[in-house]
């Protein structure tokens, strides 16, 4: 699909095009929306005006000019990022508006077949759609079923059945019919359809800052309120110290020096970078084959702490599988083997194939005979609850093999008036208390023995919830299973908690329960029942294969159509949450070195002796080689360092599911000790290469 | 130092750490409604209290109501005292004849003692009636400390409660704190200062014969009263001009290390209250710990550079303008109790202390008074650094901020920004006014950054509403009395009412539930990253002005240049 192909971090043309966009973002209705970037644009232009007011004097300062267009790249560089960030958006919404074909749909009005532009229908219009033909606009299948190729938005290129009622309804415009025919129920009107929404969440059109960036936004801006009146009153205190000094008024700081302290203090590291975060956050969630419907949804699913999972599909394997025989007292164990293979050689159930798998892997029984014994094949159905097969052997005898519950079993067999053994009821129970299901084979009127079959644990699953419990979010599995089976599957895969026999309507109590206890709770769902807990949910992710409704409901869909992606959703918003808060701390550690750059550089002739080098000379603890290069390698220190980060803020920090503890400490290391140390070595390296 | 400086340090330290638990348990049933011993004492009076002004006890409001009944008890407060002072020649208790107080500096100090500050531009026994003193002042004192306490409670009501509107009473808090609290710990202080000689009474002024055969006057006055709550209640006012370091307000070393302990007193053991309060007294020892740390740190920079040699007078300690009856190590203690705890008094002048120690009393008052600061209002500061510190770092781990399960979002932000910013508006901006304007520097006693350290100092101590002085500068004058008044009433309100808007909105909301995944607050990570961003944050907001002050006269002294 559009959005799986491989996006690398700086493609030529998306570099170019970010490069260009950065000098248009210069537009002041763009740039006050950052107000941090705003005050270094204004700065900018102020010490700009400064420059040429001493050209038109007559005496051009290089270092004012200097100052000047480095101020003016700290703006080019915040554009950059976020140019750069939404770039990747772009080049992946142009290929999503290649799929946005303009068919000419069927439109069904009375009897009649219409031809009617595809952009032109409204919703509740009714469509036909025949094999080889576009699906003009996202609805319903309200008649029809027909194998749909979705690879236009999930990437997947295997066909998959859209049907009317149950859970497999929904289709979506722009993928293609490649089999029968399809009635379908318009649900979305025109520039609103699913594709469109698509486009413009990863174009970035409609983005909106989220609640914690608007807060983180605040602070900064904040922040530069404080450091704004810093700047504005030093020239007060430097006024009163070069009295004291005896020193004349004119050596009090120019307006480029005081706008390079304000644009070095404030938080411009993290304000230019930040929408970028915002961004690539959305982006990665889409690399992930995710849509969430809003920032919002990726910040809220950092904080989900309680998450409710489908037993099957995200923690077993869809089906059941055959693991043992247990065969009755003085039948042996080959024989089980062979008259369950035998039952099951056209069964084409998985738990049918599996039976089949057990017996050629354990006992070498193939399926080879089967011709020879004009065998008759009893399909299971559901008044039976069996299915089996009935065989003649060389002397002419008609055997009549059976499998089922143990219940239909038991009928099968009093029926034909055999005696149904109390240790074949322990077996079963047994079986059933270690969350078995256990099907009975029986041969006439005798019983044969037991077929385990089991729920698989995915492989790797118990090692993902323990990773989630170390984060904190608690796992809890969703079943219509018994209690017992379900406490049983339970136990082996890890998981804090189940609800046996659940309804819809449980899932959605219950998360009212947890949502009413503090937490958050994240859940994952398909069908139409689904809807209403996806909507109560925190985060609800909706799987593409699902329902119209379920997909309105939940705020994320899931193209892929995997139950395990809410765990990986949950880590994409963490990581957000973290690239955004170490580059908010890497920022302001940096205002300390900043500050031993730049204090002694313009405080070093006050109280000075007759050779110019005041007391706080002692403060230039950098060493730096004068105080305009100290000034000017501050300066390009900051902008540079947006530049150097933007890779981190678009791949985010590196995210382990560890403890909050853990990760904090780790974070704090770099991105606190580091912020602090950076810049001293930074703007020392940069003092260097100027006073070479 | 010796060895008994050290111990008395250690005494110090231990008896305030002793006391914490004990005397915080105790108002923790007081503020919670629940029985203690003192109820059966003073319960009829708190009973009285509510008939005779009509409140219901246990009707609950919302945090608006709550404000407005805090603002409008604060202004009634400050015209009272604002009126007698104006006409206080026409009023009783008034044996010195002392004339009617100017009007600013009457509104100076009215402003001064309703917002705890106790900042004094005038000098007590030659300005101020018995009867101002005790009927406006004292009470003052009183209701300033105990509406600092109130802010807090209704903020810890905010954590800890959820998805309620009610933050409590004004008028019970107020009235609980200054019945079960300030006065009883007031009176059994009193009665111990007076006997250590403390003055109490009425008496016109003496004047005596001295050795010399000099007349001298010596002030009297009901001294003993007003001074327990000047520390207790972290005002720091003095009932003479030269404050605790008069021998009628301090006479021994005992009196001093108890006026020490009680200037502490009440802000330490309220972060035991507030861990009790939140449901886990380790979060209050967190708080405590990040306090302790942060004071005992400023203690040793200070005691360092007062007892290194100094470059000029050689290896002499320098008692100019110290106390002799109290030397070095306990004016230092006083003066880093006193700054950090925005109490203000003081037994040395701050101007004499060596620039560094005088750096770090100011330094403690600049990073917000939350090193124990004010009753309740330290506190309450520090929950506000702990909210920008969760904001900040508790990103990192991966979730959207909270502090004790409650969401930290734009709102409380918003006002923590303000609540940080007001106190440094006030610092910033009036600094420079006064350093460059002739009715600023008028009043300047020194020259050089020794001089803009008074301005520097004057403005932070009232921002901050410590109130003590670094001395040198007079204050007295209608710039001086007017930019200082303006500067404490924004210190003090420009935090209060973010700060009770936080617990409006923090009241409403869910409490999240601890696991794994939560950004804890209570273990030695967060108290360093707590330290760490009140060191950022006043650090670089004040390194500047600090270089260009203390700082530079530090260095300037070392090459022999002094002001």
């Amino acid at each position: 699909m559009s959005t799986k192909q491989n996006t690398s971090l700086f493609n030529r043309n998306i570099l170019l095009l970010a490069v260009k966009d950065s000098v248009i973002k210069l537009n002041p209705v763009l740039l006050i929306k950052n107000p941090v970037i705003f005050i270094v644009a204004i700065g900018s232009l102020l010490t700009t005006i400064v420059v040429f007011a001493g050209i038109f004097q007559g005496n051009l300062s290089s270092f004012n000019l200097q100052i000047a267009i480095w101020l003016w790249f700290t703006v080019l560089f915040a554009n950059f990022s976020e140019a750069i960030a939404e770039g990747r958006g772009k080049a992946q919404a142009d290929n999503l508006r290649k799929n946005r074909t303009q068919t000419i749909a069927r439109k069904i009005v009375g009897k009649q077949e219409v031809p009617v532009i595809a952009t032109e229908l409204r919703k509740g219009d009714k469509v036909l759609c025949k094999a080889g033909e576009a699906i003009p606009s996202d609805g319903e299948v309200i008649e029809g079923i027909a194998s749909v190729d979705e690879s236009a938005i999930t990437g997947e290129s295997a066909p998959v059945i859209r049907e009317s009622g149950g859970d497999r309804s929904a289709v979506t415009g722009g993928t293609k019919v490649i089999s029968d025919w399809i009635l379908i129920n318009i649900i979305a009107e025109p520039g609103n359809t699913f594709i469109d929404r698509m486009i413009a969440l990863v174009e970035g059109a409609k983005r909106h800052k989220t609640p914690n960036e608007i807060a983180l936004s605040i602070l900064l801006s904040g922040l530069s309120i404080i450091f704004l009146l810093v700047v504005v009153t030093l020239p007060a205190y430097f006024g009163y110290s070069l009295k004291a000094s005896g020193l004349p008024m004119s050596q009090n700081l120019t307006i480029p020096i005081l706008i390079a302290l304000l644009v070095c203090l404030i938080p411009t590291t993290i304000g230019a970078l930040l929408s970028a975060i915002g961004i690539s956050g959305m982006d990665r969630l889409i690399q992930r084959n995710v849509i969430a419907t809003s920032g919002r949804a990726i910040e809220a699913a950092g904080d989900v702490d309680v998450l409710l999972l489908d037993k099957t599909g995200t923690i077993t394997l869809g089906n059941r599988m055959a693991t043992d025989f247990i065969p009755a007292e003085g039948v042996t164990i080959e024989e089980l083997a062979h008259e369950a293979q035998l039952s099951s050689l056209s069964d084409e159930t998985p738990e049918g194939r599996s039976i089949v798998i057990l017996a050629k892997e354990k006992f070498k029984i193939r399926g080879r005979e089967v011709l020879r014994l004009n065998a008759t094949f009893i399909p299971f159905t559901a008044q039976s609850r069996m299915s089996g097969v009935d065989y003649k052997t060389n002397d002419g005898i008609i055997h009549h093999v059976r499998k089922g519950s143990s219940e239909a079993i038991r009928t099968f067999i009093q029926n034909n008036n055999g005696f149904y053994p109390q240790e074949i009821q322990n077996i079963v129970s047994g079986l059933a208390r270690q969350g078995a299901t256990p099907l009975v084979v029986a041969e006439d009127k005798k019983v044969l023995g037991v077929i385990h079959l089991k729920d698989i644990v995915k492989g790797g699953i118990k090692q993902r919830f323990s990773e989630l419990r170390k984060m904190g979010i608690k796992t809890v599995m969703i079943t219509g299973d018994n209690p017992l089976t379900a406490a049983a599957i339970a136990a082996e895969a890890g998981v804090d908690d189940f609800m046996a026999e659940a309804t819809p309507e449980d899932k959605l109590r219950r998360i009212r329960e947890e949502q009413a206890n503090g937490h958050l709770v994240g859940m994952i769902g398909d069908g139409t029942n689904d809807a209403p807990a996806l909507a109560q949910a925190d985060i609800g992710i909706a799987m593409n294969s699902g329902t119209q409704a379920a997909r309105e409901a939940g705020n994320m869909v899931d193209l892929d159509s995997n139950p395990t992606k809410l765990i990986e959703v949950v880590g994409v918003g963490k990581q957000l949450l973290m690239t955004r808060g170490s580059l908010t701390t890497f920022s302001i550690a940096n205002d300390v070195a900043k500050y031993f750059a730049i204090i002694p550089a313009i405080a070093i002739s006050l109280y000075s002796g007759t050779n110019g080098i005041g007391p706080l000379s002692v403060l230039n603890i950098m060493h730096l080689g004068s105080p305009q290069s100290a000034i000017l390698s501050a300066v390009i220190f900051n902008a540079i360092i947006i530049i150097l980060l933007v890779p981190l803020a678009l791949k985010g920090v590196r995210y382990r599911p560890v403890s909050a503890t853990v990760s904090l400490t780790r974070n704090l290391l770099v991105f606190g000790l580091g912020g602090i140390l950076a810049p001293f070595i930074g703007i020392k390296l940069i003092d260097i290469i100027i006073n070479l | 130092m010796t060895t008994q400086d050290l111990i008395q340090i250690i005494l110090f330290i231990t008896v305030l750490i002793g006391l914490t638990p004990i005397l915080g348990n105790y108002m923790y049933k007081v503020f919670t409604g629940n029985k203690h011993f003192i109820l059966p004492v003073f319960g009829w009076l708190e009973k009285l209290t509510y008939k005779f002004s009509g409140i219901n006890p246990d009707e609950e409001t919302n945090w608006k109501s709550y404000t407005f009944g805090l603002l409008m008890f604060n202004l009634i407060g400050f015209v009272f005292v604002f009126l007698i002072q104006l006409f206080q020649a026409y009023l009783p208790m008034n044996p010195a004849n002392l004339s009617n107080v100017s009007w600013h500096s009457a509104f100076n100090t009215a402003v001064s003692f309703m917002t705890n500050t106790n900042w004094q531009g005038y000098a007590g026994e030659t300005t101020l009636s018995y009867f101002v003193q005790m009927i406006g002042l004292t009470v003052q004192n009183f209701v300033s400390a105990a509406t600092g306490i109130a802010v807090l409670l209704a903020l810890i009501r905010g954590i800890s409660r959820k998805t309620t509107e009610g933050l409590g009473n004004f008028w019970t808090d107020i009235t609980r704190s200054t019945l079960y609290v300030l006065l009883p710990l007031s009176i059994l202080l009193a009665i111990v200062l007076v006997g250590q000689g403390v003055v109490q009474n009425f008496k016109t002024y003496e004047t005596v014969q001295t050795l010399q055969g000099a007349q001298q006057v010596i002030p009297m006055g009901p001294a003993a009263s007003q001074i327990v709550i000047k520390q207790m209640g972290t005002n720091g006012g003095g009932f003479f001009n030269s404050n605790s370091s008069h021998p009628f307000e301090n006479p021994t070393p005992l009196s001093n290390f108890l006026q020490m302990v009680a200037i502490l007193l009440i802000p330490v053991a309220l972060t035991y209250t507030y861990g009790k309060m939140v449901d886990s007294t380790r979060q209050g020892w967190t708080v405590f710990t990040a306090m302790l740390i942060l004071f005992i740190a400023g203690l040793i920079i200070s005691l360092y550079d007062e007892y290194s040699a100094n470059s000029i007078f050689g290896h002499l300690h320098l008692m100019e303008g110290k106390e002799t009856r109290f030397g070095i190590t306990n004016s230092i203690l006083w003066s880093a109790a006193t700054t950090s705890a925005s109490n203000g008094s003081v037994n040395a002048m701050h101007d004499s202390l060596s620039p560094i120690a005088g750096m770090m009393a100011m330094i403690n008052i600049m990073l917000g008074e939350i090193i124990f600061g004010g009753v309740g209002a330290g506190l309450y500061g520090m929950v506000i650094f702990i909210i920008i510190t969760v904001f900040i770092a508790g990103l990192m781990v991966g979730r959207t901020p909270e502090y004790l399960g409650k969401k930290i979002e734009t709102f409380e932000v918003q006002m923590a920004i303000i609540a940080v910013l007001a106190p440094n508006l006030v610092i910033q901006i009036l600094s420079a006014w006064a350093s460059v304007s002739s009715y600023g520097l008028s009043s300047l006693n020194n020259a050089g950054p020794h001089g803009f350290s008074e301005i520097l100092y004057a403005y932070s101590s009232a921002a901050g509403n410590n109130g003590s002085a670094f001395a040198g500068l007079n204050a007295n004058s209608v710039f001086y009395n007017l930019t200082l008044g303006f500067g404490m009433l924004i210190g003090r309100f420009g935090v209060i009412i973010p700060v009770l808007a936080i617990a409006g909105n923090m009241n409403k909301k869910k409490i999240t539930p601890l696991s794994a995944g939560t950004f804890r607050t209570d273990n030695w990570l967060f108290i360093g990253l707590l330290i760490a961003v009140i060191l950022t944050v006043g650090g670089l907001t004040h390194f500047p002005a600090l270089s260009l002050g203390p700082l530079m006269d530090h260095l300037l002294m070392n090459y022999g240049i002094t002001f």
